[in-house]
């Protein structure tokens, strides 16, 4: 294996061995190395459960911060330096479940960062609970009669949203998932991947050989830019179409809109006192 | 007579605010020494809502119960003030509004105003009918008052400066009947100065402070009575370069402030008891990864939704404890709009310097409070941030002799910056090893010892010669301390806390040389009466506590004082 400025050396990773986590580990590193990031000015940021480890392995700057609130914390990231190339990263549970609200409110935002979701459809590291993904009548040792609610559909809710980059991958295609990867990453604006991977340890319905089963990809003739076509995609479940189901460009870009005064980033901005006086100074004609 | 109180009082929405904006400003510029306050509903329109202007040839800083005059905007304010009004009480309105209770009929004053404002073209006028008739009261001079409403009304066209100022005069001829008819003899002084100095209330105090201490991000979900600070620093961010998001809960307004800050951003979070109750993870967060936090909390009384546009000093213990795990903070409650923007001010410092969170803790009553003061004493900021250029070997969380680890942020330099909200090693990444938790356990907690070193000392109001010690803490000061000095008592001292935690050395000395003490809190059940006890041992024998929702008042300290 080729050298990657990204790797972090001989490390303890406390994934499960066989996890999707390691080749979504490499992935992401490889694109980063294609794309040529400088890692000084790529920040990594995570909520807490074994996706959110991913930071840790990466050589480069992360916040790992709580579970669910990568997304406001990548956002206040990126808009206090717009010159950092943001990467919120973590599972189905903390990215749809604890964090939902802001998964929401994050694509109404539309920050310049690219959001990773490793999406098992389980819970991992709280050993075999449901995620908001699981499919209806997954057993698991809480939900002993099968989950009976409907999963979340995060492709159709962020389509719904009019997120400007919507894509599903399935790790075991390395290569689309580095496509799609680099695509998402170069975007400019907020980009979902949502990526299916197996839970060797506590899912069992939903592995290797179901993800193959139960996938497509999307043709060349498929057109991501048709959003009612995107959302028709993305409410196929007899089989998930994988690809970049929607995207467009030209959005109004989050923390743009707080840099048309001042282009400096907040860490060099300083206190202007003398107009903190003047403003004072009117506080005593009105 | 040396102070005179003005209430205006009706419903939400019928132009209090504006009265009690123009008449304060317009009474200051005029050279009178002014205060303004106001209680309201949880409601947008409707309800009973009052504002109280003092005007006074001293400084005036604090809420009284007396009404001097009561100007009736609709009708039940005479019941909403009934017990604040006396015989000497002057009303002044529609006579259909107030004749409600014949027991106050005997000063009443009635004026036409809904007729003399349909007159210039609406009822909408009768709010300035009604200042009219107050300015003209204290022989303000019409260019003053003219000057204010173009300026005021400058973006509504030539007509409504026209109708306003025509309103104004027409009130002004009403006051010399008014003075005529009533026993009222206003002889409070112009001082010298005064139309010069500047008149705050403690929301812009506190903003203020948050950009003299470089505050450059602030996230916050609005809530009662924290959101003026948002809403000022948004009316001011492009000229200050202040990003302002309104987040979609108060979750994310601390985690997208704790991304700011680990950016290199100067993050307020401003919120009250009920958003910082959702807030306390990311408190702790903040503790874990060492980041810097300023909160800003204005209090209102609990539980839950408890009285929302109400003043309370309810969540001192909250602000204490709040947050699973162990770590240091500090805990500001000013008591003067100077102390409010000097000590936002310092937050910032002491936040960035030692890598912790601060609080300033408010209230409504604090808040909404405005009175002129000569100017704001602003510290300059020289070298006071903290953020250093990493090199290829920094460690985030180094052990360093001084027990601060160097603060850097990512893209600044050559080296990488992490944030971990597991424990972590020097570097940030995750450990499990029990020997570095222990270490740094102890580096995180050690910081205590230095912001102990960074104590703002209580205040000791009075003689010095104490034998009884009254006690508080944030917003009531200035009311306690006029109620002292009206008492005349040489023998009573006043003792402020406006830093209540850490607490300083000294307070068992002050405590201790006093025969007997008295704590006065606006809560239930002594909160810092409690703190004083965990942290010194010491009880107090006596305490003043008040929580149906409402501030102090100075009588009310001072029919105390009486009984001491």
């Amino acid at each position: 294996m080729s050298e990657n400025r990204f790797d972090m050396g001989e490390i303890d990773i406390a994934w499960c061995p066989g996890c999707g986590n390691f080749s979504i580990l490499k992935a992401v590193k490889q694109v980063l190395l294609e794309l040529d990031i400088d890692q000084k000015k790529l920040v990594m940021v995570s909520g807490i459960g074994q996706a959110a480890k991913i930071p840790q392995y990466i050589k480069t700057n992360y916040f790992n911060g709580l579970h669910g609130r990568a997304l406001p914390a990548a956002t206040g990231i990126k808009a206090a330096n717009p010159h950092l190339i943001v990467i919120a990263e973590s599972g189905d549970g903390c990215m749809y479940g604890e964090g939902g609200n802001h998964f929401i409110h994050t694509i109404r935002r539309n920050p310049d960062i690219t959001h990773i979701v490793h999406n098992n459809m389980v819970y991992g590291l709280t050993k075999g609970q449901a995620s908001p993904t699981s499919p209806t009548g997954f057993e698991t040792p809480v939900q002993n009669n099968g989950v009976f609610i409907k999963p979340f559909n995060p492709i159709a809710v962020a389509i719904a949203l009019d997120a400007s980059f919507v894509a599903r991958t399935y790790i075991a295609h390395k290569e689309l998932t580095e496509s799609i990867l680099k695509n998402a990453i170069e975007h400019k604006g907020y980009a979902l991947i949502d990526i299916f991977q197996p839970c060797v340890s506590f899912n069992k319905i939903n592995t290797y050989d179901w993800y193959k089963a139960n996938t497509y990809l999307l043709g060349e003739d498929y057109d991501p830019t048709d959003r009612k076509a995107a959302f028709a995609k993305a409410l196929e479940n007899e089989k998930y179409p994988l690809g970049i189901l929607y995207q467009k460009t030209g959005g109004v870009i989050f923390e743009k809109q707080y840099y048309k005064h001042n282009e400096k980033p907040l860490f060099q901005r300083r206190p202007n006192l003398s107009s903190i006086k003047d403003l004072v100074e009117s506080k005593r004609i009105n | 007579m040396r102070d005179l109180s003005i209430v205006l009082c009706g419903e939400a929405g019928s132009g209090i605010q504006t009265v009690e904006r123009v008449l304060s400003r317009v009474l200051k510029l005029a050279g009178y020494n002014v205060f303004a306050t106001k209680e309201y509903m949880s409601r947008i329109r409707g309800g009973m809502n009052s504002a109280e202007i003092r005007i006074g040839s001293r400084r005036v800083d604090s809420f009284v119960d007396k009404i001097d005059i009561i100007v009736v905007l609709n009708k039940g304010a005479i019941k909403h003030l009934e017990n604040r009004i006396s015989e000497r009480t002057v009303i002044i309105g529609e006579k259909t509004e107030v004749v409600e209770n014949e027991r106050h009929l005997g000063n009443f004053v009635p004026i036409a105003l809904r007729e003399i404002s349909e007159e210039i073209g609406g009822e909408i006028y009768k709010n300035m009918v009604s200042v009219g008739v107050l300015v003209g009261l204290f022989r303000v001079r019409d260019e003053i008052i003219e000057d204010y409403i173009k300026s005021y009304f400058s973006e509504k066209g030539t007509d409504t400066i026209d109708n306003n100022i025509r309103a104004v005069k027409k009130g002004k001829e009403i006051s010399v009947e008014l003075a005529k008819r009533t026993s009222l003899n206003i002889d409070i002084s112009q001082v010298d100065g005064v139309d010069k100095e500047i008149l705050i209330n403690g929301t812009e105090a506190v903003a203020l402070g948050a950009l003299a201490g470089g505050c450059n991000f602030i996230s916050f979900y609005p809530m009662s009575p924290s959101t003026g600070i948002a809403v000022f620093l948004a009316q001011h961010a492009d000229e200050f370069g202040v990003i302002v998001e309104q987040t979609e809960d108060e979750i994310a307004a601390i985690n997208m402030a704790l991304g700011a800050w680990y950016a290199g951003g100067r993050a307020l979070i401003t919120t009250s008891g009920g958003g910082f109750a959702l807030m306390v993870e990311g408190l702790s967060l903040s503790a874990m990864i060492e980041s810097p936090a300023v909160i800003h909390l204005g209090q209102r009384p609990g539980p839950a939704t408890g009285l929302p546009t109400r003043m309370g000093q309810e969540d001192l213990l909250f602000t204490l404890f709040a947050g699973h795990g162990e770590f240091p903070r500090v805990i500001y409650a000013p008591g003067s709009l100077q102390d409010a923007f000097s000590m936002t001010q310092n937050a910032f410092i002491i936040a960035d310097k030692y890598q912790v969170p601060v609080f300033i803790l408010t209230d409504q009553y604090f808040l909404d409070s405005y009175y002129n003061l000569p100017d704001l004493d602003i510290l300059e900021m020289k070298n006071e941030f903290q953020i250093k250029e990493v090199s290829k070997e920094y460690k985030r969380y180094e052990i360093t002799e001084s027990g601060i680890s160097p603060r850097g942020v990512p893209g600044y330099g050559d080296g990488l910056v992490t944030a971990d909200s597991d424990e972590h090693d020097e570097s940030g990444h995750i450990t499990e090893d029990h020997e570095i938790r222990v270490r740094m356990v102890k580096k995180r907690l050690e910081k205590m010892k230095f912001l102990e070193e960074e104590v703002i000392p209580p205040e000791l109001i009075g003689s010095e010669n104490y034998k009884i010690l009254l006690v508080g803490w944030g917003s009531s000061r200035n009311v306690i301390k006029e109620a002292l000095m009206e008492s005349n008592r040489d023998d009573i001292a006043f003792l402020h806390f406006k830093q209540v935690y850490p607490l300083a050395g000294e307070i068992r000395k002050y405590l201790e040389n006093a025969a007997k003490t008295v704590v006065i809190e606006n809560n239930a059940t002594s909160q810092f009466g409690r703190l004083i006890k965990l942290e010194t041992g010491f009880e107090f024998e006596a305490k003043l506590l008040k929580y149906n929702g409402l501030a102090f008042s100075v009588e009310e300290i001072t029919e105390f004082i009486s009984k001491l």
